[in-house]
Order: C-alpha cells, then sequence, then structure tokens
C-alpha cells in the first residue's frame, strides 16, 4: 500500500500527464505596480486610508510630543508595550500605566487584561493604510491582538507606497520571521445583515502615531 | 433550526428581503472598490491572475513538493490526505497524543466540504468555531448560507432567538450586543483552547507559508494563542511566490467584500522561533486532495480548481440571489457551486444542478479569477443529456424541425389543438397539453402561444 502523499502526488502527475523529472516552465512574471510618492504624498496618503477606516494618525516630531500624543491615546487605560526599541527610545515605555518587556505567561495574561496594546511596526503601507507586523524578539503577536485598543509607534522612515513596494523589497518574508500579519484597520465583521460592527474578537480602535524621526536629534 | 427548502425560501418575503439586502450591499461594496476606474490595471490584475493559477496546476507536482520542503525546513510538518476521514484521523491522533480536548477552529470552507467539526465532535473533541458568521450556525445546526457570509439568510432577530436558546441570555436583538456577546464567550475558548485550526486562502510554495485572509482577528487568534496550529487546505489553493500576492490580495477582498486589504491577512510559516516572544510551537499543515486530482484531470473543466473563494459570483447571481444557498445540495452554493458539486460529488447525484441557470453570463464577468463558469455549465449539461430521455425528445424535435413537410403538417394540425388563454398556451388546458410530451414543461412554465394565423398562411395568402 502507498502512502498518502505518494498517491496524491502520483494522481497529481497522472492528472497534468507530467513525468518525474520534466523542467517546468517558469511561472509568469509576478505583477507589482509600484509608484513613486514622497514622503508626505505617502503620510497623506497613509491618513486618508486608515482614517475611512476609522482609525487614527497623529504625526510627532520630538520625544515628548510622541510620549503626550500616546498619553492622550491612552486615556487613562492599563497598557501593554512591545520590546520595540523605538518605544523606549521615544520615552513611551516610560509611560506609568504601561507595561514592558514582558515574556512568556506574563505577556500573555497582561494582553488578556490590557485596555491598549502598544507596538511598532515593520512598515506601514501608505495606498491602504496598513501595519505591517512581523513576529521577531520585539515584537509579539498578542498585543496588537488581544486589547480592544491597539497603538502603533512607527517611525516616518519606515512609510512604503504600498504592498507591492513592500513586496519588491522582501522576495520571502519567512526568511526572518514566522509570522508577517497586514494589519489594515480595526478588527470588524458583518455577519449579522451585513451590518459593520468594529472589535469582534482583535482591536476595534487603532491608531498609528508617526514619529519623524528625520526632525529628531 | 432547520434549512427551508427551494419553496418555502421563494414563499417568504423576510427571507427573499435579507437575502436581497445582504448580496445587494456585497455587490455595492465591489463596485465601489473597482468601478470608476478606482483599479485601473484591474482586467491586467485578473488576466495575470489567472495566468498563474493556470501555470502552477500546470505543474501542481512541482510546486506541492516544493512546498512540503519549505514547511519541513521553516520547523513544520506536512500531511497529506486522500480524503477527509484522513484529515480528521490526523487531528484526532494529534489530539489524542498531545492530550488536547478543546480546538478553537477559525473559517475554513475545506473543513466545511469534509464536515470535520462533526467528526472532531462525534470522538468527544470540543471544536469551537469562531468566525461570528460560522459560530452562529454552528449554534443553529446549519451548513453554510454563503461562501464569505455563511450566515448570510439570519437577521438580528433569529441570532438573539438562537442565542437565548443555546446560551440562556436575556433577548437582544442589537447587533453590536450580540457581537460583544460572540467577543466574550469565545475569548475564553481561545485563551482555553490547545489547538488552533485554521484554512487557507493561498499555500505559497517558495516559503512554505500558509495565507489567510479575514476580518475578524479570529484567524489571528486561532494561530497565535495555541500551542498547536494545523492549517488545512485543497491541494489547489497553492501558488508559486509570495510576491504573486500583490495580484491575488489586489482582487481577493475588493471581490468579495469591497475591501483594498481586508483587516487582518497573515502570511504564516512555521511555529515560533526561537528568539520570537509568542507563537505555536507546533505547525502542521494539511493537503487534502478529496476529489481535486479527478477534476485536475479534467482538462476541459479544470479550470474550476483556479477558484479563490472570494463570493463575487454569488452575490451577482439572479438565481442565488432568490433561492438562496441552501437551495443548492452541498457546502458551496451560488454559480461556483453549481460546477464544482457534480464534480466533486459525482454527476449521477444531482443531476438537475447545471440546469438551474440562466446562463447571464455574470458569474463570469465578476470572477477574479476568470473562470468561464457558463461555458463549464454548459460541459456538465453535455454529459448529463447523454445519459437522459430528454435527449430522444430533441431528437425528435431536431427531425421535425428540419423536414419542412414534416413541419407543415405539424403546424397546421397540432397548434389549433393546444388550448390558450390571454395568447397564452396554459397549463389548464385538455389534451395534449395537460397530459402529452409538453406536460411538464407546462406545468411550471407559461409559454406565448404562436399568433392564430402562422406566418406560412399569410404568405399564402399574401401572395395570390
Amino acid at each position: 500500500m502507498s502512502s498518502a502523499r505518494e498517491e496524491i502526488i502520483n494522481r497529481v502527475r497522472a492528472a497534468i500527464s507530467r513525468k518525474v523529472g520534466d523542467k517546468p516552465a517558469a511561472p509568469p512574471e509576478p505583477l507589482l505596480r509600484i509608484r513613486g510618492y514622497k514622503l508626505d504624498e505617502k503620510i497623506a496618503a497613509f491618513r486618508a486610508a486608515l482614517e475611512a477606516l476609522s482609525g487614527t494618525v497623529t504625526e510627532t516630531h520630538s520625544r515628548a510630543e510622541t510620549q503626550s500624543a500616546v498619553k492622550r491615546l491612552l486615556d487613562g487605560r492599563t497598557a501593554v508595550a512591545s520590546a520595540h526599541p523605538l518605544l523606549a527610545e521615544q520615552w513611551v515605555t516610560e509611560i506609568e500605566v504601561v507595561q514592558s518587556g514582558l515574556t512568556g505567561a506574563d505577556l500573555r495574561n497582561a494582553c488578556a487584561s490590557a485596555g491598549v496594546g502598544i507596538t511598532s511596526a515593520y512598515c506601514l503601507l501608505a495606498e491602504t493604510g496598513t501595519i505591517v507586523f512581523r513576529a521577531s524578539a520585539e515584537e509579539s503577536r498578542l498585543i496588537s491582538l488581544l486589547p480592544p485598543v491597539h497603538i502603533a509607534v512607527v517611525s516616518s522612515r519606515r512609510m512604503l507606497g504600498g504592498l507591492d513596494e513592500m513586496l519588491s523589497m522582501i522576495a520571502r518574508p519567512v526568511d526572518d520571521s514566522s509570522a508577517m500579519v497586514f494589519i489594515t484597520g480595526p478588527s470588524r465583521t458583518g455577519d449579522i445583515e451585513q451590518i459593520l460592527v468594529r472589535g469582534v474578537h482583535g482591536p476595534g480602535h487603532v491608531h498609528v502615531v508617526i514619529v519623524h524621526e528625520e526632525d529628531i536629534r | 433550526m432547520r434549512e427551508n427548502t427551494r419553496q418555502e425560501t421563494l414563499d417568504d418575503p423576510k427571507l427573499q428581503l435579507a437575502l436581497y439586502t445582504a448580496t445587494g450591499r456585497l455587490m455595492d461594496h465591489r463596485k465601489k472598490a473597482i468601478g470608476g476606474g478606482k483599479v485601473p490595471e484591474y482586467q491586467d490584475l485578473r488576466t495575470r491572475a489567472a495566468a498563474v493559477k493556470r501555470h502552477t496546476l500546470d505543474y501542481l507536482d512541482v510546486y506541492l513538493t516544493q512546498f512540503e520542503a519549505a514547511v519541513q525546513a521553516n520547523g513544520g510538518k506536512v500531511i497529506w490526505a486522500r480524503d477527509g476521514a484522513e484529515a480528521a484521523d490526523f487531528i484526532l491522533s494529534l489530539a489524542k497524543e498531545k492530550g488536547e480536548s478543546l480546538i478553537v477552529k477559525s473559517k475554513s470552507m475545506t473543513s466545511e466540504e469534509i464536515h470535520l467539526n462533526d467528526r472532531l465532535i462525534k470522538h468527544e473533541l470540543e471544536t469551537v468555531e469562531t468566525d461570528l458568521g460560522e459560530y452562529i450556525i454552528q449554534l443553529a445546526g446549519l451548513r453554510p448560507y454563503h461562501i464569505v457570509a455563511p450566515a448570510l439568510q439570519m437577521t438580528r432577530y433569529d441570532v438573539s432567538t438562537l442565542f437565548e436558546e443555546k446560551l440562556g441570555i436575556a433577548k437582544d436583538d442589537v447587533i453590536e450586543n450580540q457581537t460583544m456577546t460572540a467577543r466574550r464567550v469565545l475569548r475564553e475558548k481561545f485563551l482555553a483552547a490547545g489547538i488552533g485550526i485554521t484554512g487557507a486562502n493561498f499555500l505559497v510554495a517558495d516559503s512554505g507559508a500558509v495565507v489567510i485572509v479575514e476580518n475578524e482577528g479570529n484567524a489571528r487568534l486561532s494561530s497565535s494563542a495555541p500551542k498547536i496550529q494545523i492549517a488545512i487546505a485543497g491541494i489547489e489553493k497553492m501558488i508559486p511566490r509570495v510576491r504573486d500576492l500583490g495580484v491575488f490580495l489586489a482582487l481577493l477582498g475588493r471581490s468579495a467584500t469591497g475591501q483594498a486589504l481586508t483587516s487582518y491577512t497573515s502570511i504564516l510559516s512555521g511555529p515560533r522561533r526561537k528568539d520570537e516572544r509568542d507563537g505555536p510551537e507546533e505547525f502542521y499543515v494539511v493537503l487534502l486532495d478529496a476529489g481535486r486530482t479527478k477534476l485536475l484531470a479534467d482538462k476541459e473543466k479544470r479550470e474550476s480548481l483556479q477558484c479563490i473563494r472570494c463570493g463575487a459570483c454569488l452575490n451577482y447571481c439572479p438565481v442565488y440571489r432568490k433561492v438562496g444557498g441552501h437551495s443548492y445540495p452541498w457546502v458551496y452554493s451560488g454559480p461556483i457551486g453549481k460546477i464544482i458539486t457534480p464534480q466533486f460529488q459525482g454527476k449521477e447525484k444531482d443531476p438537475w444542478l447545471p440546469f438551474m441557470s440562466s446562463l447571464c453570463g455574470v458569474c463570469a464577468e465578476v470572477c477574479p479569477v476568470k473562470i468561464d463558469i457558463p461555458k463549464i455549465l454548459l460541459a456538465l449539461r453535455r454529459e448529463s443529456q447523454k445519459s437522459s430521455d430528454d435527449a430522444g425528445a430533441m431528437k425528435w424535435f431536431a427531425r421535425l424541425m428540419t423536414r419542412p413537410w414534416l413541419y407543415r403538417l405539424a403546424a397546421s394540425f397540432g397548434l389549433g389543438w393546444l388550448g390558450r388563454k390571454d395568447g397564452v398556451w396554459v397549463r389548464e388546458v385538455k389534451w395534449p397539453a395537460s397530459s402529452g410530451p409538453l406536460k411538464d414543461w407546462l406545468a411550471v412554465r407559461d409559454f406565448p402561444a404562436p399568433p392564430e394565423q402562422s406566418f406560412r398562411d399569410w404568405w399564402e395568402k399574401r401572395r395570390k
């Protein structure tokens, strides 16, 4: 009796009349649509896209500004922050209600009970208002997922035009991480009567703070 | 709850309104996202997506083995399943081995197709659907009404009654509150479950990655919170490279719900790495055949396997919008269901299915991967006619129509016999329409009767 693997592969080969060792043709070239933008165009596009999804965008030009922008967004709620260096650099982790540096079960429990999750991002995609998350030693999957509010503090240097530009730069996200997630606005559903409700399983509110690092010395 | 029959669906004004409104909203969303030159390259994207899918199917063995090797390199494992039973057996034995009894599941049509929940629950594994629509239909004991919106037929009042009955909470018909109830109940399950099962929108051969497209975050939770992640997917979900996602993601969200990108797109490749903060410790991909290789061998209809399950053909279909998802025999409804059901389930089972179409062609027009659904419907009709009684009737009809003398004879005698009322051949009339070969046909249709005087008669008289 052949294994399921052998049998399925043999069935496939028989179905498409291919012999082992026949050289396959090359796949069609990837079609990537990349447009050139200036930074302020990208930020304007990002803002428009995310605001259309009920998210907010704040721009800051100094550490003090970043810290007070995050404080204002926290609005007194408790928060858990990732280990991304930008958050410490921008004095976000110094805010009293923000917990950071957690691992294992502590991290999980903190995410399950915190009011807000604070992360940075691998990059931002202007055309769609997307935050690109990548699992790493610095970023945890659960911080941008379990709390009802997500704040991403990201350097303006990380702003890209769109998904296709990112794909043109990184052929295989898998080389660096086990998970890459494109986060585009809040969690939502339309499963009852196609009526939009936000915050069904993930955060219902998404805020992005763009730090103009070029202004900070 | 039980399913409505086709007649009940047509006769129920509330259900008709629910169907019309929900599919109408989905159509509007798609039009707003694609129409008015919003995506100038839209047709190029469709052409490229179809070409990539066709190419991948042409070399599927190569991509399957490439995918398997890449998953293993990432620290994951690939399980091959010839059918639903093999897929379920793997999950059952894994759960037993690891001592897990609670499974959270995110939406997967492939798992619906093989009735995975029933198989797992029968062996006392608590298996909870976590997509809001899937959760609702699991509580109600129904199959999905729509590929993208599984509970499309249910109103807030239906959900209110259902939650009262199944969750023991007070009646509440505010949709926001109902959604938050589901969030609360399911959040506990996510944090307690040892296994998360997801589907896959795409399998990426060059990376060994599983791509999941969703809006709620339940697929992210299912693949992040439990210790073990299992993704289950048909072998046709393969694409060659991550870069191909540029084309497919641009089409999928817009076609399904009118979104440029859905709220969450996850590219998942293997268990958490050593230095990563969290994520599953074990990662499995179940590759399912269950009829796909049989369809792959059929060159004329192979393109049915290109489907990316966006649901646009359902929303636009004039037949689906009247008869609804439960009038189709399998879990896949609408135009795509009509072409894949006979090919997966056997053509003998529901021979009428390919005929439940007006062949208007809107399904092919909106399909993001250019599946020529009407062409495949015609092929299925042709195959079914070869073996049916109607084929004999058509042969007689052809003989009649190709012999002028016979036609003249039939016209002068036949037409006068058929009863007419208000210019229409009607079914209440006497013989032969009420008992002859036209009986079945006229039982469900009115047919405009030919004029009292035939064209031939009129011409003859005029010439004199």
